[in-house]
C-alpha cells in the first residue's frame, strides 16, 4: 500500500450559505503556541462583508417571518450538530494559541452546546417575557409586540473563541434577527468549523454568515455601514469600541459591546441579551362591548 | 410611397455566430478595471441612459406618478450627499393605458422620453389590427417611443416575410399626424429564440424591416433613430451579454453596409451597476471606433442610441454613487423605491 497523502481541510468564509474564499484572495496563517503554521484560513474583506450584509438583508424576511417555534427547533439541531462535532471543535480550539488544552477546549465546547440549547428555549418564550398587555383608561385591548431588529452583525473576541460567538449569536439569531459574525483572525478555526454546523442545521441561506479577518480592518466599515441594523460586539480594543461608537451614531444602530464578561456564567443567559436587538411594536384593538 | 429602394442589400441568410467565441468575447468585457473618476462617469452615463421601467398588473396612476419623479430627479438628496445634480434618465417605460398619466406628470416640455410598451406586449399573441390600433393610440396619447413585441411563434416557424410585414406595419402605426415617427423599438425576447443564429437572423430582419419604412418615406442616413431590444423582461433568460453582442455586431454592420444608425436596449436582468458597466464596455469596444457623419463622438454612446431597460438598476446605481463619495455602504431604505 502506498502512503496516503494528507487530505487537509481548507478553512473557508461562509456567506449566503455558500463556502467561499475571500474575494481578496487572502489567507490568515493560524499559529499554535510556539508559532508553527498550523493552518490557514481565509481572511474576509471589506467585500466580503458587504456580500455577507446583502446576504443577510435578503434573508430577514424570510426568517424573521417563520414561527418561534421552528426557529427553536433549527437552533436546537445546531445543538445537535455541534455535539457531534465536537471532536473537531476540540480539535480546532487547541490547535491554535487561544485555548490551552483539550480538557479545556472540551469544556468549552460543551458550554457552548448547552448556551445554544439554552437560546433555542428562548426562540419561542422571549415575546411572552418582553411582550405586554399594556393597561389604558379606554375600551381598547393595548398589547406590546417584540420583533426582530433586522441585520445585526456579531463581532467576537478572540478568547474564549467557541464560546463567545455562540454567546453573542444565538441570542440574536433566536429572535428573528439574520446575523453577520466576524471571528477575530487570532483563533479561526472554530468559527470556521462552526459554520458547517450551520450549513447542516437547517437554516435557511444568509440568516447566519461567518467571516473570519482582521478586526481593526473590518469594524470601521461595519460601523459606518447603513444596512446594518445593530452591533453585539465583545472584547474590543478601547479605540475600536470608540470608533466603532462613532461609526454607529450615523444612522443609530443598535449597539451593545460587552467588556469583562465571565463567558461561562448564567449572566450571559439572561434574556437581557435577547432584547437589545428587539422593536417594541403597540397596537391598539378595540375591545368587544 | 417616395424614397428610392435601398441599393445594398444584406446577405440573406444573416451571417451565423460562434457562440463558444461569443460567450468568450462576452467574458471579456467583464474583466476591465473600472476605478474612481472613470466608475462615477461609467455609472453617471448608465444613468442617463435609463429606461426607468414599471410593467406590472398591478401598476397603478399614483406608482406611475412616483416613477416620473424619479425619472426627473433619481435622488432628491444627490447634492445633500453627492455635491451636485444628478442627471435625469432618458425615458419612462409603461403599459399604454399609463401614458396619459407619464404625459401630465412630465408636463410639456418634458426632457424625460415616454417609452410604451404595445402590440399586446408581452406575448405578442392577439390580431395585427388590435396590435396596431394598441399602437396608434399609444402614439396619439403622446408615447415618444414604442416597444413592440415580434410574433416569436410566426419567427420561429420560419414565416420570416410575416414578422417583417407586421414591424413595418407598427412602424407605420407609429407615424404621427404631422409625418414624424415615434421611435420603435422592436422586442425579439431572445429567450426564447433559443439560438444565437437565431438572434442574428431576428435582429437583421427588424433592423431591415424598420430601415424599409424609412426608405419609403424618403428618410435618409442616419434614419429614424430606431432601436433593437433584446426582452420584454417577462421570459428567463433575458438580457445577456453574448446576446447584446451578436445584435451590437448586426447593428455596426448594417451602419458600414448603409450609414443608417440603429439604437440598442438591453432589458430585463441587469440588475447590478457593476453588469451596467460591463455593458458600457462592450458598447464601447464593439461600436466605440465606429464614426457616423454628423456625431461628434460615438453615437452609442449616447441615450440616443443605447438604452438599459431595467427597474431596480437605477437604485443600485445610486448606491455605488453614494457609496463612491462616501465611503459607507448604503441600506435599500436610502433610495425611493418608484
Amino acid at each position: 500500500m502506498p502512503e496516503r497523502l494528507d487530505v487537509l481541510k481548507t478553512y473557508k468564509l461562509f456567506i449566503d450559505g455558500k463556502f467561499p474564499r475571500s474575494e481578496s484572495g487572502r489567507s490568515i496563517e493560524v499559529k499554535d503556541r510556539k508559532g508553527s503554521v498550523v493552518a490557514h484560513a481565509s481572511h474576509a474583506s471589506r467585500k466580503d462583508l458587504r456580500e455577507a450584509v446583502e446576504a443577510a438583508r435578503r434573508a430577514f424576511p424570510g426568517w424573521s417571518g417563520s414561527s418561534a417555534l421552528l426557529r427553536g427547533q433549527i437552533l436546537y439541531r445546531a445543538a445537535e450538530m455541534m455535539e457531534g462535532k465536537r471532536a473537531e471543535l476540540a480539535q480546532a480550539l487547541t490547535a491554535g494559541r487561544g485555548s490551552t488544552g483539550s480538557r479545556q477546549a472540551q469544556a468549552e465546547v460543551s458550554l457552548a452546546v448547552d448556551r445554544l440549547v439554552h437560546f433555542a428555549g428562548w426562540a419561542d418564550k422571549f415575546s411572552q417575557v418582553l411582550g405586554c398587555h399594556n393597561a389604558v383608561a379606554g375600551p381598547y385591548y393595548n398589547f406590546t409586540f417584540a420583533e426582530p431588529t433586522g441585520v445585526v452583525c456579531v463581532v467576537c473576541p478572540p478568547v474564549p473563541p467557541l464560546l463567545s460567538l455562540i454567546s453573542l449569536l444565538a441570542p440574536v439569531l433566536c429572535s428573528g434577527n439574520t446575523a453577520v459574525v466576524i471571528a477575530d483572525a487570532a483563533d479561526p478555526l472554530s468559527a470556521a468549523v462552526l459554520a458547517e454546523v450551520i450549513a447542516t442545521s437547517d437554516f435557511p441561506a444568509g440568516v447566519c454568515n461567518i467571516l473570519t479577518g482582521d478586526l481593526d480592518e473590518l469594524v470601521p466599515f461595519v460601523a459606518t455601514h447603513r444596512d446594518i441594523d445593530g452591533v453585539h460586539a465583545a472584547g474590543l480594543s478601547g479605540d475600536l469600541a470608540k470608533t466603532l461608537r462613532a461609526g454607529v451614531a450615523e444612522n443609530i444602530k443598535r449597539t451593545v459591546v460587552h467588556s469583562e464578561v465571565e463567558w461561562d456564567s448564567a449572566a450571559c443567559e439572561s434574556p437581557w441579551w435577547i432584547e437589545p436587538f428587539l422593536e417594541m411594536k403597540t397596537v391598539w384593538h378595540p375591545a368587544s362591548a | 410611397m417616395t424614397g428610392s429602394p435601398p441599393d445594398v442589400m444584406l446577405p440573406r441568410p444573416s451571417v451565423s455566430v460562434d457562440a463558444v467565441m461569443a460567450a468568450q468575447r462576452a467574458a471579456e468585457f467583464t474583466k476591465r478595471s473600472i476605478k474612481k473618476d472613470a466608475k462615477v462617469a461609467g455609472l453617471l452615463m448608465a444613468l442617463s441612459m435609463l429606461d426607468l421601467t414599471t410593467l406590472e398588473g398591478k401598476d397603478s396612476v399614483e406608482k406611475v406618478r412616483g416613477l416620473c419623479r424619479k425619472a426627473v430627479r433619481p435622488w432628491d438628496r444627490d447634492e445633500a450627499v453627492l455635491g451636485y445634480r444628478l442627471p435625469s434618465v432618458a425615458a419612462v417605460c409603461v403599459y399604454p393605458a399609463l401614458v396619459g398619466t407619464c404625459v401630465e406628470a412630465l408636463g410639456p416640455d418634458r426632457r424625460v422620453k415616454i417609452a410604451s410598451v404595445a402590440t399586446g406586449f408581452p406575448s405578442g399573441q392577439f390580431p395585427l389590427e388590435v396590435r396596431l390600433d394598441d399602437t396608434r393610440r399609444a402614439v396619439a396619447d403622446g408615447a415618444d417611443e414604442i416597444d413592440m413585441v415580434i410574433n416569436r411563434g410566426a419567427f420561429l416557424a420560419g414565416r420570416h416575410d410575416e414578422v417583417a410585414d407586421e414591424i413595418r406595419e407598427v412602424k407605420r402605426a407609429c407615424r404621427r399626424e404631422d409625418g414624424s415617427f415615434a421611435h420603435l423599438k422592436v422586442i425579439l425576447e431572445t429567450g426564447e429564440l433559443e439560438t444565437l443564429d437565431q438572434v442574428r437572423r431576428a435582429s437583421d430582419l427588424a433592423i431591415r424591416a424598420m430601415a424599409d419604412v424609412d426608405f419609403e418615406t424618403g428618410i435618409p442616413a442616419p434614419g429614424t433613430p430606431d432601436f433593437i431590444k433584446t426582452s420584454t423582461g417577462k421570459v428567463q433568460p433575458a438580457a445577456t451579454m453574448p446576446v447584446t453582442l451578436v445584435m451590437l455586431e448586426a447593428i455596426r454592420e448594417w451602419h458600414a453596409a448603409t450609414g443608417r444608425v440603429v439604437g440598442m436596449k438591453p432589458a430585463g436582468g441587469i440588475r447590478t451597476a457593476k453588469q451596467a458597466l460591463h455593458y458600457l464596455v462592450m458598447v464601447n469596444e464593439a461600436l466605440g471606433p465606429v464614426r457616423v457623419d454628423g456625431f461628434d463622438g460615438c453615437p452609442w454612446l449616447t441615450p440616443d442610441y443605447f438604452r438599459f431597460g431595467a427597474s431596480t438598476l437605477c437604485n443600485d446605481i445610486l448606491r455605488q454613487l453614494a457609496w463612491l463619495k462616501s465611503g459607507r455602504y448604503q441600506a435599500g431604505y436610502d433610495f425611493s423605491e418608484a
